[in-house]
């Protein structure tokens, strides 16, 4: 009951969310706003327990979420086809280069902290 | 025979195949992934898209039959993105503690690969969608997809490049690390979240219970940012 509870939270906030973006033409998603809201919220003590457990329930599977999208490569195999090797060189390159500016700007501030 | 084909029709026209084989599929690439130890490579969002794509493209399934189904699991997306409110909320201490490097280095990381991002793909000739549905690859799916639309790139696209992002930084954070010298399991999962997002930061969660913490801290960081600062930004160009 809990985790439904929170799951309710999370679908009010996304709500709360997108009727802020569409109805003040914000450029922001409604989700990223439902997650500025539930940031505000959760100073409420009493959503803490119910979102924690919705939370941990949805993000625990995050990684499964993003295959339906994923999938969807095969609606774009023609640009693929015709760019595959430069996408791919851009994707490894640019990815290799957030994590090592990310990590290294890091690597000391957060060393002592991994105990 | 005939018999089976018509069976086959009438089961991949209905939501419940999408939703069925992405379940099942996921729910056996994450066995395989857990009897090898949770190598990189085994990742499991890769190999279920890779199945899934032979899958759909063997059997002649469209994309649209199969999304009906799947849509279920895609909407949860955005319940997922506010879900990011917890972990935040989790390390608000450690996030207070550290704000300045903490903010510095999600915005300098996120700055680097979304610009380098573009510079090279505009380098080899990419069309200019395509650049556009580049920029906001470091950012969750649900979130790029909302960023592309604004700046005018492909959401389906973007979506496709942030998951292949978050795919890249799952199987090679850690030779990459490894080769730069940064032991803090902190800061390596401060960096899959920022440059990788969902997929990194799931990669995170699976390795190190600090790494999992701070790379939900800065997926939702990188969120935020990237959706107000990639329109605004890409706007003047």
């Amino acid at each position: 009951m809990e985790t439904l509870r929170g799951f309710t939270v999370l679908l009010l906030c996304q709500s709360a969310g997108e009727l802020l973006a569409r109805g003040l033409a914000l450029r922001l998603p409604g989700p990223v706003i439902g997650l500025l809201l539930l940031s505000a919220g959760l100073m409420w003590p009493p959503l803490r327990a119910p979102v924690q457990a919705a939370a941990e329930a949805l993000l625990t599977h995050l990684s499964l979420l993003f295959v339906p999208v994923g999938v969807g490569v095969i609606a774009h195999l023609q640009l693929v086809a015709q760019f595959g090797w430069q996408m791919l060189v851009v994707l490894v390159l640019s990815t290799w280069a957030g994590l090592a500016v990310t990590a290294w700007l890091l690597r000391r501030r957060l060393a002592q902290e991994a105990a | 025979m005939t018999s089976f084909v018509e069976l086959w029709t009438y089961l991949s026209a209905t939501p419940l195949f999408g939703l069925t084989v992405t379940v099942a599929v996921y729910c056996a690439a994450h066995a395989a992934y857990v009897q090898v130890n949770q190598a990189p490579w085994a990742n499991p969002v890769m190999w279920t898209v890779v199945a899934l794509a032979a899958l759909l493209t063997l059997s002649g399934t469209p994309y649209p039959a199969y999304f009906s189904g799947a849509q279920f699991i895609h909407f949860l997306l955005g319940p997922a993105v506010v879900a990011l409110a917890w972990p935040l909320w989790q390390r608000r201490a450690a996030l207070r503690r550290h704000a300045g490097p903490l903010l510095w280095a999600a915005l300098a990381g996120g700055a680097v690969a979304c610009a380098s991002a573009v510079v090279l793909g505009w380098a080899l000739g990419l069309p200019r969608e395509v650049l556009m549905s580049l920029a906001p690859k470091s950012v969750t799916a649900p979130v790029a997809m909302g960023i592309a639309e604004a700046i005018d790139g492909i959401p389906a696209l973007a979506a496709v490049f942030a998951v292949l992002t978050g795919m890249i930084g799952a199987l090679s954070g850690r030779y990459l690390f490894d080769a730069l010298r940064i032991p803090s399991m902190a800061a390596r999962g401060f960096a899959l979240g920022t440059a990788s997002h969902g997929i990194g930061a799931a990669r995170a969660m699976q390795v190190h219970p600090d790494a999992g913490a701070y790379a939900g801290l800065a997926l939702g960081l990188q969120a935020v940012m990237a959706a107000v600062l990639i329109p605004f930004i890409l706007r003047w160009l």
